[in-house]
């Protein structure tokens, strides 16, 4: 381990006992293979514990009230002993936790191991590569930003506006960071057409050398670059050159990227959109890996407390924190025991070969139950695992049939005649698929921008992806309304309502809605 | 320690008594918070407080569970369960606790209701024990170490046997000092609510709703003027009787009105409990205008002059209108007492008419 993991810096707030435990639960972790950045802990009360969580764990956030709503709700929760945070993690290098005051000593040992659990996953899974580990500092920047507009252009102005665009806060493409869209810019062909046309000289087609590969040998041009091919190519950029450009090109995830880049924004608007998108892309990763995060911290609390931390006077209390831990409730899939179970599942699977062709094509039940090759591979695969995988990969690779069968998984839905929710399916395909379901784009509704010149008048075209469930009309033409104020002109967007493709459409003050291809129909 | 986020819970009170504010209305005919009430706390429902967006419609919830159950069995198990709570959106409406004292504030500032000025002066001077004072005897309990260890301190220097370079300060059983407790007299001013209604079989489900709403929002405005509100409940026909809340708002007898022996009752209850030297007194009568005869109704008008007026800060009369009753009374009423500001009567036609009404009764500021 390069870092040093036992820096005296760190340790303000951590009474010595614990600072002692710190340093055994670091040790062992490290000696397990976790790959962790330096973690520190912080104890506070629970008062700043719901301020914390409020505020999504770091200690400065731009000013808003929303955040007020969630301290009042967590805090109302833990004073009435309905809810308990045991603990918080950032992801930040060094990585900051927060522990509960009034938490055992045992459980806040649980609570460490866990967090080195996370914080493992942090710096090593790939879907948090792109994240700022200075985040805690850029966080407060934006706060100092935003107070600052708010003095300038009026408190209650500057709210309203965040309000705006918290509501479409989801409008992101997580794998924006990610992508590099080739742009009409980028192209040195479609750029030199269009400066020929605005030169004022007759389009004609550009030279068919720009179209040609590298040829070696010139018996091989023929073959390399037909004729026919080139000049199909060079027709199509020159007509390319000549349709009008559409903006977007390509049907774009990324709205609030979009609208930052094209809307009407003032600077201060701007900055504060860029700000919004900043932090929805930061929190992004941990939407997208919410049981393989806490499936992981959970597997290494478990191994590293019942192999070597946990003293056997704390056992039988650890037993009880962890069994709540992982309690399932038949509505609803504990991230926490999913993916726990499964990283178990994969480790043990890898270790006795049960994976692979030969595997899967096996029938016998008695064979597949027996199956037994020596291969020991468990512990570097869940290791590989964690490193690649995000929640829906992991799902879709790592959910089997027969996992899905000893854990009693079903589907439910909710029966409108008995008004209660019934179960659905036990079969296989159709869990995983719900399952698969809820975890696409945080089981949130597809949107993209396809054009900002609809019925050229300047609207937004947003189309829905709709994906078998209908969005909620109400709040999407409330959703709109705010969306209105970013782009300045109306919104239409595009989805499917009982079976009826409409535009929903909004122009600020009031909202219509059109079955696509038919009369007006006002909502 | 003041947390950072103070400023934006803050805030977001602000924007739901803003929120409040706007529905005030609507609360105040719908009856809807009643029976959201707490000791202290009443929890409104406010769906609009959510940041929109973009989500799937309800219709479509379902999702994958665990446990048992055959297909087409329904889900077991209560729909929380156990774990963290659901960081799903919209599930539920949003809740809010404000606290009475707030609503009233809220309701004062919409109503423009004045502050009532207590009359005369009625306090009582409740005495209540603080621990303020520090004494050489006391229990266990409630030993002070500082002022022990002061003491033991000021001993050893006193005695020359204090050792600055190496300090080291021993009590002994002379320096304990313990915590003590000081009387504080309070002015406390107390008032008693005594509602009384016609219960007779022209009055409805309607009209008894109509009164819970109004006795609702009285009781909340006038908690919020006093240090200690009391509320009695007189029902009566031909005959009154004394019942609990519950049962005022919920009987229904049938027969005659006979509105005197109300004013008896409620006359002998102030007489036994309520000295009017140490109350505020506000007898709050509700009906639908119907009385006997018009001999009973002189009766009443002579109680009142002689014996319910005087003893009241004022006299609330508010007539629910009803298809039988007649509405005779509250014409007899102001006939009486046209020139007397103690007497308030106001007509409550229906639900909506609640807000004016409570406006009538408590905007006199007394």
């Amino acid at each position: 381990m390069s870092q040093d993991l036992f820096d005296i810096r760190f340790r303000h707030g951590l009474p010595e006992h614990l600072q002692e435990v710190q340093r055994e639960v670091a040790r062992v972790a490290a000696d397990a293979g976790l790959d962790t950045f330096p973690v520190v802990f912080e104890m506070v009360s629970s008062e700043e514990m719901s301020m914390l969580a409020a505020y999504g764990g770091f200690p400065t956030r731009y000013p808003h009230w929303r955040f007020g709503m969630e301290f009042e709700q967590l805090h109302k929760s833990y004073t009435y002993g309905l809810s308990k945070i045991y603990e918080m993690v950032i992801n930040t290098d060094p990585c900051y936790a927060y522990l509960m005051d009034c938490n055992s000593d045992m459980d806040q040992k649980l609570v460490m191991a866990h967090v080195y659990g996370h914080c493992d996953f942090f710096k090593n899974n790939l879907w948090f590569a792109h994240t700022n580990r200075k985040m805690v500092d850029e966080m407060a920047n934006h706060a100092v930003r935003v107070r600052r507009i708010a003095d300038r252009f009026g408190v209650q102005r500057v709210e309203e506006f965040i309000d705006c665009c918290l509501s479409v806060e989801n409008l992101i493409d997580p794998h924006a960071v990610a992508i590099r869209r080739q742009s009409e810019a980028d192209d040195p062909i479609q750029a030199s057409l269009r400066q020929a046309a605005e030169d004022g000289e007759e389009p004609e087609r550009p030279d068919a050398a720009l179209f040609k590969g590298p040829v070696d040998r010139s018996y091989m041009e023929i073959y390399v670059n037909p004729p026919a091919e080139v000049e199909r190519r060079q027709e199509e950029a020159l007509q390319r050159s000549q349709a009008p450009r559409k903006v977007p090109e390509h049907p774009e995830r990324d709205v609030l990227g979009f609208i930052l880049e094209h809307g009407p924004l003032s600077p201060w608007e701007a900055e504060i959109l860029a700000i919004i998108r900043e932090e929805a892309l930061y929190f992004a990763p941990q939407g997208q890996t919410k049981i393989m995060n806490e499936g992981w911290a959970t597997f290494w609390h478990t191994r590293l407390m019942t192999e070597q931390l946990a003293t056997t006077g704390e056992i039988v209390d650890y037993a009880d924190h962890h069994s709540g831990t992982v309690a399932m409730s038949p509505y609803r899939l504990n991230p926490y025991k999913l993916g726990l179970e499964l990283f178990r599942d994969v480790e043990a699977r890898w270790d006795t070969g049960r994976h692979g062709r030969e595997y899967d094509a096996c029938e016998d039940l008695r064979e597949r139950k027996e199956w037994f090759r020596d291969e020991r591979g468990g512990m570097e695969k869940i290791f590989q695992v964690r490193r690649i995988y995000n929640d829906l990969q992991f799902v879709d690779a790592f959910l089997t049939e027969d996992f899905c069968r000893e854990h009693g998984f079903f589907t439910y839905g909710y029966d409108k005649k008995s008004k209660q929710h019934l179960v659905e399916s036990r079969r296989f395909a159709d869990v995983k698929g719900k399952l698969l379901d809820q975890l696409t784009n945080f089981g949130q509704p597809i949107i993209e921008v396809v054009d900002a010149n609809a019925e050229n008048r300047g609207e937004l075209l947003l189309v829905h992806r709709h994906t078998g469930s209908d969005l909620d009309a109400a709040w999407a033409e409330t959703t709109l309304s705010n969306l209105v104020r970013l782009w300045r002109r109306p919104v239409i967007l595009e989805t499917e309502l009982n079976d009826k493709r409409m535009h929903i459409r909004h122009d600020g003050t009031e909202c219509t809605r059109k079955a696509v291809g038919a009369g007006e129909e006002t909502a | 320690m003041a947390l950072k986020i103070e400023g934006d819970v803050g805030r977001f009170k602000q924007i739901v008594r803003g929120r409040v504010r706007k529905d005030l209305k609507k609360f105040m005919s719908s009856g809807e918070l009643i029976g959201r009430q707490g000791k202290d706390v009443v929890s409104i429902p406010l769906p609009q407080i959510q940041l929109p967006r973009f989500r799937f419609g309800d219709n479509e919830e379902g999702g994958v569970g665990s446990g048992e159950g055959e297909e087409g069995q329904p889900v077991d198990g209560d729909g929380d369960g156990t774990g963290k709570a659901g960081n799903a959106p919209g599930e539920h409406v949003l809740e809010v606790d404000v606290t009475l004292e707030e609503l009233a504030e809220i309701m004062g500032e919409e109503l423009e209701l004045p502050r009532i000025e207590p009359r005369g002066s009625k306090q009582i001077q409740a005495k209540k024990d603080r621990y303020t004072r520090v004494s050489s005897v006391g229990p266990d309990a409630l030993r002070h170490f500082k002022r022990t260890y002061k003491q033991a301190l000021r001993r050893q220097i006193a005695a020359g046997s204090y050792n600055p370079a190496k300090p080291s300060v021993v009590p002994i059983r002379h320096d304990t000092r313990y915590r003590s407790w000081k009387e504080d007299a309070k002015p406390e001013r107390n008032a008693v609510i005594l509602y009384m209604m016609d219960v007779s079989g022209s009055m409805g489900a309607a009209q008894k709703e109509i009164v819970r709403i109004e006795a609702f929002w009285i009781d909340t405005w006038l908690r919020s003027q006093y240090d200690g509100l009391e509320t009695r409940y007189i029902i009566h026909d031909a005959a009154a009787k004394e019942v609990d809340r519950d049962t005022f708002f919920h009987t229904r007898e049938s027969g005659g009105t006979l509105i005197s022996t109300a004013y008896k009752l409620c006359r002998k209850i102030i007489q036994a409990d309520y000295p009017t030297a140490d109350w505020n007194i506000y007898p709050f009568q509700f009906s639908d205008g119907d009385n006997w005869s018009g001999s009973d109704t002189r009766d009443c008008m002579k109680m009142l002059e002689e014996d319910l007026l005087p003893a009241s800060n004022v006299f609330c009369y508010g007539q629910v209108e009803s298809e039988y009753g007649s509405g005779q009374f509250l014409g007899d009423l102001t006939k009486q007492f046209a020139e007397d500001d103690r007497v308030i009567t106001s007509k409550i036609a229906d639900k909506d008419a609640i807000q004016a009404s409570i406006k009538t009764f408590l905007g006199k500021g007394r």
